[in-house]
């Protein structure tokens, strides 16, 4: 038989003392501070010039290009994107392998290069035709190169290719909806397009949102491609000037800035549009501003 | 009068499963009649091809002495157009096992799409319906909330409320208590049985026997696709004439007492 213990103990309880976080902080923040001392204090950046050129006229029409090029070729690459995935989940066989077709060829080419074919159409196409195959009839004729001018090519290189990614999204985010909400919308009957817009959209939205979200930020970082063939974006422009003054590196800060610049400002519209479609769905709405940060690129 | 619902000689397969072999039903107009029969038996089926959301293979049916799915051209028979299709689907109200509600609209918004979207109401005319037919559910209170704040019982009354909104002259229900807590299973028969007591006409598959005797005014029993035997429910529960109506039912009354 053992001896009974009396059943006693403090009731305090010591805070603990996490060691390893403070070392791993402790080296991580000189680690920084390291990183941030040889920027700062190498001679072969001249501060001067990077705030000479960051509200620069140029740097901030190329920032200009570049918010176009990305809002437009989002919003084009969006729509096309509904339209491709509502191709994939056609009843018709044939709509339904155009669909994948274009995925497969648009998602498989590097976009680099199709921005390079757009750039370069006028070599497979002199000229761009309007008219009746097999007739003689035109009804307008035009030189590519007047057409397809780089803003144009870069927008239609930049959509077309987005388009590929936003199809399976958006297929993923109507997929995701329950069959009965189809069915109890044509139950009270609404027509397809209705039941599309009103129904199953609003609710595929909470899918497709965060990934498109994504998808712009990419989109923004993206544009800087077009600068090969000379596009006007900010990058294009950054590099005019560091040809001309052979600060290469003080314009790279300068065009890395503004990219994170405003990239951090998409994250946060991502944030807010997120809030407003998950109606329905949380029963207490999360504070504006705290959800706004978590969705802060890391 | 024409009867309300009349099926003759229904078919309907999906794949090589023949679902409906040969139903042959009518529902008088105010009239309510329960189908209740084994899972796959085909009572949702038929339900659904009442309403139009599947297209019979072989038979009719008319709704109101319109015949659904199809149009009469010449000697044969051509499927509907989406939207002539559409616009029979719209008279006939429905109520799903599941509630389908809208989950990102309000109760209030949920019953007054239909109105609105569908028969092109004014905004205020179909706010104050849906006000009035929430409060006829007994849900008031609800109209701002969405419908995961909702219990399953509160759901399925804004559901039937939703499928009242356009004034359909028939009402079908696909188990509308299958889904729901026991405890909430009675405020959704309360308000069905309110709505038989006006003279609307109904359709219900249910396993809820106790409805079915109190408020049935014809009891069908399917299984295989066929309908096995029918008539006043207070006779065929008590004394079916088939064997398979019998082990059925008494299999449905041990679930509801409960054997544990």
């Amino acid at each position: 038989m053992s001896q009974q213990a009396p059943l006693s103990a403090p009731d305090e309880i010591a805070p603990q003392r996490h060691l390893g976080r403070w070392a791993t902080a402790a080296v991580l923040l000189a680690l920084s501070a390291l990183v941030c001392y040889t920027l700062f204090a190498n001679p072969n950046l001249n501060h001067g010039v990077i705030d000479h050129f960051f509200f620069s006229q140029a740097i901030l029409h190329g920032l200009v290009v570049t918010l176009e090029l990305a809002v437009i070729s989002q919003v084009a690459g969006t729509i096309l994107g509904l339209l491709v995935a509502l191709l994939r989940m056609s009843h018709n066989p044939v709509s339904r392998t155009v669909g994948s077709l274009y995925i497969w060829l648009l998602r498989g080419t590097p976009l680099l290069v199709q921005i390079l074919i757009w750039g370069n159409f006028a070599l497979f196409y002199k000229h761009i035709t309007v008219g009746i195959p097999g007739t003689s009839l035109v009804i307008a004729s035009y030189n590519t190169n007047a057409v397809l001018t780089t803003f144009v090519a870069s927008i239609l290189a930049l959509s077309l290719n987005e388009a590929a990614y936003m199809a399976e999204i958006i297929r993923s985010g109507l997929l995701s909806v329950d069959p009965g909400q189809r069915e109890a919308a044509r139950a009270i009957g609404l027509s397809p397009f209705q039941t599309l817009s009103k129904v199953v959209l609003p609710q595929a939205l909470r899918v497709i949102i965060p990934p498109s979200g994504n998808q712009f930020i990419n989109m923004l970082k993206m544009t800087s491609l077009v600068s090969v063939i000379a596009g006007g974006d900010l990058l294009t422009q950054a590099e005019n000037i560091s040809a001309a003054n052979l600060r290469t590196v003080e314009l790279l800060v300068v065009a890395s800035a503004w990219y994170l610049l405003v990239t951090t400002v998409a994250s946060i519209g991502q944030a807010l549009l997120e809030r407003r479609f998950n109606r329905g769905h949380t029963a207490v709405r999360p504070r504006r501003l705290r959800r706004a940060w978590r969705g802060l690129p890391a | 009068m024409i009867p309300m619902v009349v099926a003759e000689r229904v078919h309907k397969s999906f794949g090589h499963t023949e679902v409906l072999r040969g139903i042959d039903l009518t529902v008088e107009t105010g009239q309510v009649v329960c189908l209740i029969g084994p899972s796959g038996s085909g009572k949702s089926t038929l339900l659904r091809c009442v309403n139009n959301l599947e297209t019979v293979d072989t038979g009719h049916i008319w709704v109101d002495g319109q015949l659904m799915g199809y149009r009469v051209g010449g000697s044969r028979l051509h499927r509907l157009k989406e939207r002539p299709a559409r616009q029979q689907r719209r008279c006939i109200g429905m109520v799903f096992q599941h509630f389908n509600l809208f989950p990102h609209m309000t109760a209030l918004e949920n019953v007054a799409m239909a109105p609105a979207v569908v028969a092109g109401e004014d905004r205020d005319v179909a706010v104050a319906r849906a006000d009035a037919l929430l409060k006829r559910v007994g849900l008031a209170a609800k109209r701002d909330a969405y419908p995961r704040q909702m219990s399953g019982g509160q759901q399925q009354r804004v559901a039937i409320a939703r499928a009242l909104a356009l004034q359909p002259k028939l009402l079908l229900f696909d188990e509308p208590t299958s889904a729901l807590d026991p405890e909430l299973v009675g405020e959704v028969l309360t308000v069905m049985v309110d709505l038989a007591a006006e003279g609307i006409t109904m359709l219900v598959v249910t396993h809820e026997l106790s409805f079915a005797r109190d408020v049935a005014d014809n009891l069908v029993f399917m299984d295989g696709g066929t309908i096995v035997e029918s008539g006043p429910p207070a006779r065929l529960i008590a004394s079916p004439a088939h064997e398979r109506t019998r082990s059925f039912l008494s299999r449905i009354r041990a679930e509801h007492t409960g054997i544990s």
